[in-house]
């Protein structure tokens, strides 16, 4: 009942493309744009400019990834004086507080979530320039990955909206968002565009070439 | 018209391997045979009840963004927020584009969804197509990937342990039905599979 396959053609070699919203299987005759003769959709041998639309997405998240780290993304003004806000900041207030669970969804969301993002799809597409033959089966799953927690990286962005509109008492103690705030949303957008602009079947293009070699 | 009932070639869309599949029972899933992507999923419950799920998404979904999510007091004065009041906090602030995207990825999307949903299945129960349904599901298709619901939930989270310190904190009925949302949503999109809606109409567009 499951998929099942004798001889491990590559859609690509055989010019077939199945359309992601209807299933439909498609023969193509250049690696043209095409649309689907089922439902319309535009359909691509593969993703159009793929490494160079990646590439540009994530050079800006990485302009972006500077200021959202280093500018405050919240202002608490209390009675007391005002304090800035920074991701990493908020972070260690959350270890201090004692709830460290939360300190630590924190720091995986907010910090690391992002720098893997960056770091991993500039591997991949490095990997993807050179024509590297190894773990293709590892690398998809890593693109997958990237693409599963990518959303998650919100949420430090959710946290400063929530504490924006409940904390206004008046002459007690209000908070502000940060500039910090507008380039980390600038990140977690930039990034997701990047992961979807990648293809993966370009990783398994030059495994296929070497068994034509 | 018959490929149904016998078996497909599928390409995989992460790894373009080529392979044969069977027509799938209920409830089974088709994953590569190579890099594991998952290629198809058979429905696992009746159109009716599919249904039934739209609807009660639906039906959280208003008391979850009709109720605030968390109220605070501290010193005599209370403040509460629902989702959309956060976005309007921000807004207010000029962060114009960062409520955008706030309301965007946590509500509009979440609402979209369930609504395109639900006017893609129901028609079906009285055995008519939907009109456009070929442009709605591709819309569905571009914006799965981008809504963030079950984030927004944790980030709800994480901001009452923060507060929970500085003020009088209770939890509204709001983030309940969040809570039930996010489950209604999961389930929705584990049900959903856009090339099983297009057989189905397939089979009414040929009858
Ligand atoms: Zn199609
Ligand atoms: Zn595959
Ligand atoms: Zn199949």
């Amino acid at each position: 009942m499951l998929p099942h396959t004798e001889n491990r053609l590559a859609g690509a070699t055989l010019h077939l493309l199945s359309c992601p919203v209807c299933g439909q299987t498609v023969r193509y005759t250049s690696a043209e744009a095409l649309a689907c003769p089922c439902c319309g959709t535009h359909l691509f041998a593969r993703k159009h400019a793929s490494l160079s639309r990646a590439w540009a997405w994530l050079i800006a998240a990485v302009l972006c990834y500077i200021p959202a780290n280093v500018l405050p993304i919240m202002e608490t003004r209390t009675l007391f004086g005002r304090q800035d806000d920074t991701i990493l900041s908020g972070v260690v207030y959350l270890w201090g507080a004692g709830s460290w669970p939360l300190a630590v969804v924190v720091f995986v969301a907010s910090i690391l979530v992002p720098l893997l993002k960056i770091l991993s799809l500039s591997f991949l597409l490095l990997s993807v320039h050179f024509h590297w033959r190894w773990a293709p089966l590892q690398r998809t799953r890593l693109y997958r990955l990237l693409e599963t927690i990518g959303p998650w990286s919100m949420l430090d962005i959710y946290v400063v909206a929530l504490l924006v509109a409940l904390v206004q008492l008046r002459g007690l103690a209000t908070i502000q968002a940060g500039p910090g705030a507008l380039a980390f949303a600038a990140v977690v957008v930039l990034t997701m565009l990047a992961a979807h602009a990648f293809d993966p079947r370009l990783i398994w293009d030059s495994v296929k070439e070497t068994v034509h070699d | 018209m018959n490929d149904r009932a016998s078996t497909t070639v599928v390409v995989c869309h992460d790894c373009d391997l080529v392979q044969r599949c069977d027509r799938l029972a209920i409830g089974q899933r088709a994953q590569c045979v190579r890099c594991g992507a998952m290629l198809h999923r058979g429905a696992g419950m009746g159109l009716q009840a599919r249904c039934a799920l739209v609807l009660a998404g639906l039906l959280v979904f208003c008391l979850a963004n009709g109720f605030p999510l968390v109220s605070m007091s501290a010193q005599g004065s209370r403040t509460a927020t629902t989702l959309f009041g956060a976005a309007l906090a921000l807004w207010r602030q000029d962060m114009q584009p960062v409520a955008v995207l706030v309301v965007g990825t946590a509500m509009l999307i979440p609402l979209l969804e369930l609504l395109v949903l639900g006017y893609l299945m129901f028609p079906l129960l009285w055995d008519r197509v939907p009109l456009g349904f070929d442009r709605i599901l591709r819309l569905l298709h571009y914006l799965q990937p981008w809504g963030m619901a079950e984030v927004f939930l944790m980030g709800v989270l994480v901001a009452l342990v923060k507060l929970a310190h500085l003020a009088d904190i209770v939890i509204g009925a709001g983030l309940w039905a969040f809570g039930a949302l996010i489950l209604l949503l999961a389930l929705n999109a584990s049900q959903f599979d856009s090339r099983e809606l297009w057989a189905c109409y397939r089979t009414l567009k040929t009858d």
